[in-house]
């Protein structure tokens, strides 16, 4: 029998839900890192005992922990993430430049077939990896390259927020940046460029023509269709067939297209969910009521799902990083929210239960299925 | 040997007491003291002081005997108090941090 595991990071700790494959009865582990915002709480796709914690606070910085054992000890790893090379400027919330400075890990992606290999995004926006479990970290710094002079903060942060790797090819590797962007390599971290033809960004970025700049809040895959990404932008709802050398809208009858976090159910590669909240100044989920959206045709349409969900008095907001999918069939998806629920559907999303109400603000969501 | 008391956050960080002893080699200074907190807890490097400028975290401040040592020159000598473990050195989160 399967058991599934969600990763929970919050603004005061870690938790981890555990439960099997029915997934009606969680238990809940204690407070992991007390204290601590855990701005990523993430798995080893190789080894499922492998995980990994970003843990920060403005008091004493970051730490990367490791465990091998599940989670039921950990070892804080290597945290020191030096930029490479003469780091230059990256442009200011006013315009000015700002030398870059290193303020915590948002993103930590294990590697899909290497066991030591793990990519860390982070703020001020950059690629690392390690590859030895976190013990030493190296810029890729091909990255920054691309026009990092540039590159501008979002409200959040300049932050490397996602990381998508290439399931077919190690090589490849696509990343989010707000707001610099999305970016892709093609070989192994080395050299990259801006994959944002067909991203309108009116508001934000004056020259329509302008590759970096676009504020890309979160990308979804499915390991299935490597080929075909799904975009929640500050605005819109993109989508990509070729890897994101272009892009089009597919936000169709949303409610609103702003938000964060954007997912893909994991037996149905184009059905496809959102949460979208009422705008850019305004984050939380329009009218009082918190929905989910679902695409079962790749985007375009969409249908709300509300059952289990609270449909009054609810303005809470869903972060980038918290929404996952388990490998179960019917999928499970689970989100976390910044009223400290955490709510779970077993069945593609069509109905929905709190797991727990009382968290911390969550800032992360994953979840392993383990066999 | 030098007594050093943590914070919260950093003393469950380091599984360790409270209050901390460390060998530290002559003159003691701030530096001198982290250095060896660090060597003895390398789990605490760059929770103090940023680790390529060395510099102290903003929201960390020092304090020996009373007085905040936070602006202090990080090689200057510290009162010998701390220098004979009759008084530890703090390490503290500030107010303003949290």
């Amino acid at each position: 029998m399967a058991n599934v595991r969600v990763l929970v990071g919050t603004r005061k700790g870690a938790f981890i839900l555990t439960s099997n494959e029915k997934r009606k009865r969680w238990e809940v582990s204690d407070l992991l890192f007390p204290g601590w915002e855990i701005y990523h709480f993430n798995a080893s796709p190789v080894d499922p005992n492998r995980l990994y914690i970003s843990q920060n606070t403005g008091w004493f910085g970051q730490i990367v922990q490791r465990s091998d054992d599940g989670g039921k000890t950990w070892n804080a790893v290597g945290n020191k993430f030096a930029y490479e090379g003469e780091t230059g400027t990256h442009q200011w919330y006013d315009g000015t430049p700002h030398p870059w400075e290193f303020k915590r890990v948002w993103q930590l992606a294990p590697s899909l077939t290497e066991r030591d290999v793990v990519y860390a995004g982070v703020e001020d926006a950059a690629l690392f990896r390690s590859g030895d479990a976190g013990q030493t970290w190296q810029e890729l710094e091909g990255l920054r390259s691309v026009r990092g002079n540039l590159w501008a903060p979002g409200a959040g942060g300049m932050c490397l927020h996602t990381i998508i790797q290439d399931p077919r090819d190690a090589n490849r590797i696509v990343v989010a940046i707000s707001a610099a962007g999305v970016f892709r390599t093609d070989d192994g971290g080395e050299t990259w460029r801006p994959i944002t033809k067909g991203l309108k960004s009116a508001y934000e970025l004056p020259d329509p023509d302008a590759d970096v700049g676009h504020c890309v809040h979160n990308l979804a895959m499915h390991p299935k269709r490597p080929g075909v990404l799904f975009m929640q932008k500050h605005w819109d709802v993109m989508r990509s067939d070729d890897y994101g050398d272009s892009w089009y809208e597919i936000s169709g009858n949303l409610p609103t297209d702003f938000g964060f976090p954007i997912a893909v159910n994991s037996n149905k590669p184009n059905t496809v969910y959102v949460i979208p909240i009422k705008s850019d100044s305004e984050h939380y989920v329009p009218d009082g009521k918190l929905r989910v959206y679902r695409s079962k045709s790749g985007g375009e349409k969409w249908q709300a799902l509300t059952e289990g969900l609270p449909q009054e008095n609810c303005y809470v907001n869903v972060l980038r990083s918290a929404l996952a999918v388990d490998q179960l069939d019917p999928c499970g998806i689970y989100f976390g929210t910044s009223g400290g629920q955490v709510y779970a559907s077993a069945d593609d999303g069509d109905s929905w239960r709190a797991l727990v109400r009382d968290f911390p603000p969550v800032l992360s969501v994953e979840v392993q299925t383990l066999e | 040997m030098i007594r050093v008391i943590l914070p919260t956050h950093l003393r469950r960080l380091a599984n360790s007491n409270r209050e901390v002893e460390i060998n530290v080699a002559a003159p003691i200074t701030i530096r001198a003291i982290l250095d060896s907190l660090e060597e003895t807890y390398p789990m605490l490097r760059g929770t103090m002081r940023d680790q390529t400028t060395m510099q102290r975290r903003a929201f960390v401040r020092f304090f020996a005997c009373g007085q905040d040592y936070s602006h202090a020159a990080v090689d200057d000598a510290l009162p010998d108090l701390i220098a004979t473990g009759a008084e530890p050195f703090w390490v503290v989160g500030a107010m303003a941090g949290g």
